[in-house]
């Protein structure tokens, strides 16, 4: 096998746009298309220089087909220009870097462009499955009795529409809602209600710090709707959130006892975001100068109902093949589906009895410290666009590695549906 | 975008039956399949477009000879050319008729031929692809059935020469639909794209290009459907519902273009009230009328502006190489350039400091896309192509830099110097200022020879004309290439020398600020701008100082004071308070008028019985400034002082352009005008020396 070298070279991404009960301005493509203009125009090579473009994506709108290659295209990436969309859940955004770093890695790329894509907002409404099959047999009614006979079959609850966007984040194994599976975690692993709020206070306050000193700037693209709004920042931020206001909340998931409430999960939000994936070859060809390099990836599964988990077995599979142990991991990106949740991870890797049966570990990983952990924020103050999250936390741990003179970051995620991903980065001295 | 797959493929061939391997008999190609279609393909020799001439019906008259001695099954009329149907009469023709009566025999003879088309007994088919006008429009309205292939559009243009249809046109399309919506279009010179012909009826059906000799087939056996005649077309045959709807009719156009001045529309109104329910009483009213029209001075004037409009236009020819540009600076100017460029299919950047500003400029692009009758998927490749670029990353891609700042040399050479060092070298940096110096602008730069003005007009999606200003060290290759990219975004450059005011604003200058100081003078604001539209100006000019902006006419009229030999009216204080009290006109709401929905406010028309000195005052130092420009070389020619003083101020068209009026009034009485006016009113009006010179 072949083991080339596989950087990050440059990336963007919108600002993740809190959905407000009725579609954004944005679909998928248009959000891929706002931070991928600035990207591409940015660089020194031609936009037709990429081999392929990758987008994860995980509600496709009808519209927008394969949406990679509806991307490529209207970013003016020529005709010959190859695109596919990926889709693994919530793990899409990082899915779409993990295949173009392990094509560059064999040898048969040099440059993809990998992103993810997603609006929430858009999520559609979904008929019942009973009105489907009206509506189907309406249509072939023939004559006008028959057609009168079928119109007696017709209920009203036909026409009361699902959120699409719920079943979406239900597991159909196990019929659980994503919250509830971050209640379970929250239950096994002993996290109060406060410590999730305080975890949610923190989110906000680092995504606000970093607005503020500018650290997100050249990552954050500016974008502009056709009615001329523009959205120049991520504006699920909350800075003025406070503990008092959290305890306020009231759970969503289970109620009235549950731990998990809007204010200490990840908010429902649009964006997109993209990496430049280059091999040593294309840096020197185009004269690049790379942020970080990708040094190893690894997925995991795990029970559905306990999904939230799978940054653990993911990432601690990367450090033992690499050999690495805590302390050798500066930075982290774990996406904050859940406040809960992430606390839950943290937990487990300070479990010895969980490390050994379940990790193979010898020992507790360890405490993973906070100032090392989603240091500028995370899905909690940012929002979580599912097919677009693992791309971001990706392209961010590159920057941060940068932004503190850091050696080695992993960025990961819980995956709905019980999987995990993880990438390591190394700094690019 | 075009793969290497499409162009392997190449372009659809037009599907032209036997008639593709036929010889050509002067301008038709004929064949016969092997079903007895007689296949008619028009294709007129050393040109890409057809017009029609009288090669073309004579032509069509053999060909009707043959048909009548051995007829055919069917008859199928089309165009070999792959750019449309027929461009409309050629217009060159007109301009040799002198007299009504060879006009009139010679049309006869041209109605005589298709009157021979529309009454042959086998069915006849006629396939528009691309554009259908005028004459060719005609001789589809002969035939039996029309089919469009997507993409069709028909119309009369003819109004705009000051003309109505004259081969049929005015009956044969009131006869196939609605008759108002047919006025209409014959009225207003719109063209019907193929889904409005369709709806219209002027379609018999749209197909692809792959499906036309299906759809030809379905003609000739009677499967498509023609809709009968209407009820408007019932109602319309009684002469009091032609009374009431004519009576309408004048209405509008009299709101569009007063009689006086554009007799056509009035003309085709009163042929159609009286004749609307005799075909043949129409159509020799139609050659009667026509006759006289094509032989006015109105119609040879407005001939002479599309003759001025195509030699603007040759001035665009050749490549621009730029594919994409930069914009900074997304003011009203900014902003209405970067989305026209993008409509026009470059990549655009556009970079202002002021994030709203950007903002703005998205929803006016995705307004003039809506205006411009862009396709859904159209609107979002071109607003993809518009990319509000605050940080700038635009620049060291970009072929071209069009700096539209606000108008202040001091921030101009601040942004170039910082603009420069990121161009690449090759790239050309152009500004829109419309009253600075271009010479003085190209001082501080590191590359002079590569700058140049790039001067549009407000509002940018409509004002054709761009003025091309060079100073002395400006590379030629780089006024040709910005002229090319006129040509390229579809609009019409002059190319002028670096002079105050360039051509246009130092003729339209003393025209605005004149109009001020009659205000100062005590002179009612509506009187003196009805003064002008009664000369043919589209707008008076204290309306049009309101929507220039105040405070723009204001800087204008200073700059241009300073820099000219030549006095300028004074520029009453008034002015500047007004000014600085924000009432800047149109922008603001308040000028000289107060604006509301875009539109400013006016009162009871005033009397307007004496105006006095008011026209010669504002029209004739215009005039005066055109000569100067002329014996300053600031302008090439008088044409091109008439073509340019047209598409960017809407100089009465009829009058075909200031210098064309001015020789149809004589030099000499003008000189001796604008003298008397001097004696009376000051040395602003003693004329130019170049007056004597002229050709």
């Amino acid at each position: 096998m072949n083991d080339r070298p596989v950087y990050i070279v440059d990336g963007t991404r919108t600002p993740f746009l809190k959905a407000r009960g009725k579609p954004g301005p944005f679909t998928p493509v248009d959000l891929a298309v706002q931070c991928g203009r600035p990207l591409l125009t940015r660089q020194p090579f031609a936009r037709d220089a990429f081999d392929l473009v990758i987008l994860g994506c995980v509600n496709v709108i009808a519209d927008e087909m394969n949406p990679a290659r509806v991307a490529a295209l209207r970013l003016g990436m020529g005709a010959a220009m190859k695109a596919f969309t990926v889709q693994i859940n919530c793990g899409s955004g990082m899915q779409s870097i993990d295949t173009a770093y392990r094509y560059i890695r064999d040898g048969g790329h040099d440059m993809i462009l990998a992103g993810g894509a997603e609006a929430l907002s858009h999520a559609p409404l979904v008929l019942r499955q009973e009105a489907v099959e009206w509506y189907a047999q309406m249509a072939t009614a023939k004559g006008a009795l028959d057609t009168a006979s079928q119109l007696t079959g017709l209920r009203p609850e036909f026409f009361k529409p699902v959120l699409g966007l719920e079943r979406g984040l239900t597991d159909p194994i196990t019929d659980l809602n994503m919250g509830q599976t971050a209640e379970i975690l929250a239950h096994r692993f002993d996290i109060s209600r406060e410590q999730a709020d305080a975890y949610a206070v923190e989110s906000h306050r680092r995504l606000a710090r970093a607005q503020e000193e500018g650290w997100l700037a050249d990552e954050v693209m500016s974008a502009f709707d056709r009615d001329g709004n523009h959205y120049d920042h991520d504006d699920g931020v909350r800075p003025d959130s406070d503990m008092d206001g959290l305890a306020k909340l009231k759970p969503v998931f289970e109620k009235p006892h549950g731990k998990v409430t809007a204010g200490n999960a990840s908010q429902i939000t649009d964006g997109a975001s993209w990496v430049i994936v280059a091999s040593e070859r294309a840096v020197e060809e185009h004269g690049l100068t790379p942020i970080a390099r990708i040094v190893d990836s690894e997925w995991s599964a795990l029970d559905p109902s306990v999904m939230g988990l799978g940054p653990v077995l993911c990432s601690t599979a990367i450090t033992e093949r690499q050999k690495l142990v805590r302390d050798d991991i500066d930075l982290w990106e774990v996406n904050e589906a859940f406040a809960a949740q992430v606390l839950a991870c943290l937990a487990a890797w300070n479990d010895e009895n969980f490390c050994k049966e379940v990790l193979n570990l010898s020992g507790a990983f360890g405490e993973i410290d906070r100032d090392a952990l989603n240091i500028d924020g995370g899905a909690v103050s940012l929002g979580h666009p599912v097919g677009t999250s693992g791309n971001r936390i990706v392209l961010h741990l590159a920057n941060a590695l940068k932004r503190k003179g850091a050696k080695r970051g992993i960025a990961t995620e819980c995956i709905g549906g019980g999987q995990g991903g993880a990438m390591l980065l190394e700094a690019v001295a | 975008m075009t793969g290497p797959v499409l162009n392997h493929l190449g372009e659809t061939w037009l599907q032209l039956g036997p008639a593709r391997s036929a010889g050509r008999d002067k301008t038709w190609r004929a064949a016969r399949d092997d079903r007895d279609v007689l296949w008619l393909a028009l294709d007129v020799p050393e040109t890409g477009v057809n017009t029609i001439s009288r090669d073309v019906l004579e032509g069509l008259d053999q060909q009707l000879d043959t048909i009548a001695q051995t007829p055919p099954k069917a008859v199928v009329i089309r165009s070999a050319k792959t750019g449309g149907f027929a461009a409309g009469a050629d217009i060159g023709m007109f301009r040799e008729l002198h007299d009504p009566g060879d006009v009139e025999s010679m049309l006869t003879r041209g109605h005589a031929v298709l009157d021979r088309l529309e009454a042959l007994d086998c069915p006849t088919v006629c396939v528009v692809h691309g554009q259908a006008l005028g004459g060719g429009f005609e001789i589809a309205l002969a035939c039996d059935w029309i089919i469009a292939v997507d993409g069709a559009s028909f119309g009369f243009p003819e109004v705009n020469l000051g003309l109505h249809p004259g081969l049929g046109g005015t009956f044969r399309l009131p006869d196939r639909i609605d008759p108002v919506e047919a006025m209409t279009h014959m009225l207003t010179g719109k063209t019907a794209h193929t889904d409005k012909a369709r709806s219209l009826g002027i379609a018999d059906t749209v197909v692809e290009e792959r499906h036309v000799e299906a759809a030809i087939r379905a003609a000739i056996a009677g499967e498509l459907k023609q809709e009968g005649p209407s009820l408007t077309d019932r109602a319309m045959s009684l002469s009091t519902a032609r009374s009431y709807a004519a009576r309408k009719m004048r209405a509008k156009a009299q709101d569009r273009a007063p009689e006086a001045h554009y007799p056509a529309p009035y003309a085709l109104i009163n042929l159609w009230q009286t004749h609307g329910d005799d075909k043949k009483a129409m159509q020799r009213g139609e050659i009667t009328s026509f006759a006289e029209l094509v032989t006015s001075e109105t119609s040879r004037n407005l001939v002479r502006v599309f003759f001025l409009q195509q030699a603007l236009k040759e001035d665009s020819h050749g490549k621009d190489s730029i594919a994409r540009v930069h914009v900074l600076g997304a003011g009203t100017m900014g902003g209405e350039i970067a989305a026209w460029c993008a409509l026009k299919g470059k990549n655009v950047t556009l970079s202002d400091p002021d994030t709203e500003a950007l903002g703005h400029t998205i929803r006016r692009a995705a307004a003039i896309c809506r205006e411009q009758h862009l396709s859904g998927t159209e609107t979002r490749d071109a607003l993809d192509r518009l990319m509000p670029d605050p940080g700038q990353l635009g620049v060291p891609k970009a072929d071209l830099i069009i700096e539209a700042a606000p108008e202040d040399a001091e921030i101009k050479g601040k942004i170039y110097a910082e603009v420069e060092p990121k161009m690449k070298s090759t790239a050309t940096l152009a500004t829109n200022t419309s009253s600075l110096s271009v010479t003085a602008l190209s001082e501080g730069l590191k590359r002079p020879k590569r700058f140049a003005g790039l001067h549009f007009f407000n509002p940018v999606s409509k004002m054709q004309l761009v003025e091309v200003v060079n100073h002395e060290g400006t590379y030629a290759t780089v006024t040709d290439q910005l002229a090319a990219f006129c040509g390229t975004i579809g609009r019409l450059p002059a190319r002028v020398r670096d002079y105050p005011g360039y051509l246009v604003n130092r003729a339209l200058t003393p025209y605005l600020l004149e109009a001020i100081q009659l205000i100062e003078e005590g002179h009612d604001k509506q009187v003196i701008d009805s003064a002008a539209e009664r000369f043919g100006m589209p707008m008076g000019p204290v309306e049009l100082a309101d929507q220039v902006g105040l405070d723009i006419c204001l800087h204008v009229g200073e700059s241009l004071s300073a820099g000219l030999d030549k006095p300028m009216p004074d520029i009453p204080d008034w002015l500047g308070e007004m000014v600085e009290n924000g009432n800047t006109g149109k922008k603001s709401g308040q000028g000289f008028y107060e604006w509301k929905d875009g539109k400013a406010q006016k009162g009871d028309a005033p009397d307007t019985s004496d105006t006095g000195d008011i026209t010669d005052r504002l029209m004739l130092p215009m005039l005066d400034a055109c000569v100067e420009c002329l014996r300053q070389d600031v302008a090439r020619d008088m044409d091109q002082v008439d073509g340019a003083m047209i598409f960017a101020t809407g100089f009465a068209p009829f009058r075909g352009g200031p210098m064309h009026y001015a020789k149809w009034r004589g030099p000499d009485e003008i000189v001796a005008r604008l003298e008397e006016l001097a004696d009376a009113h000051g040395a602003r009006f003693r004329p130019d020396p170049h007056w004597k010179d002229l050709p």
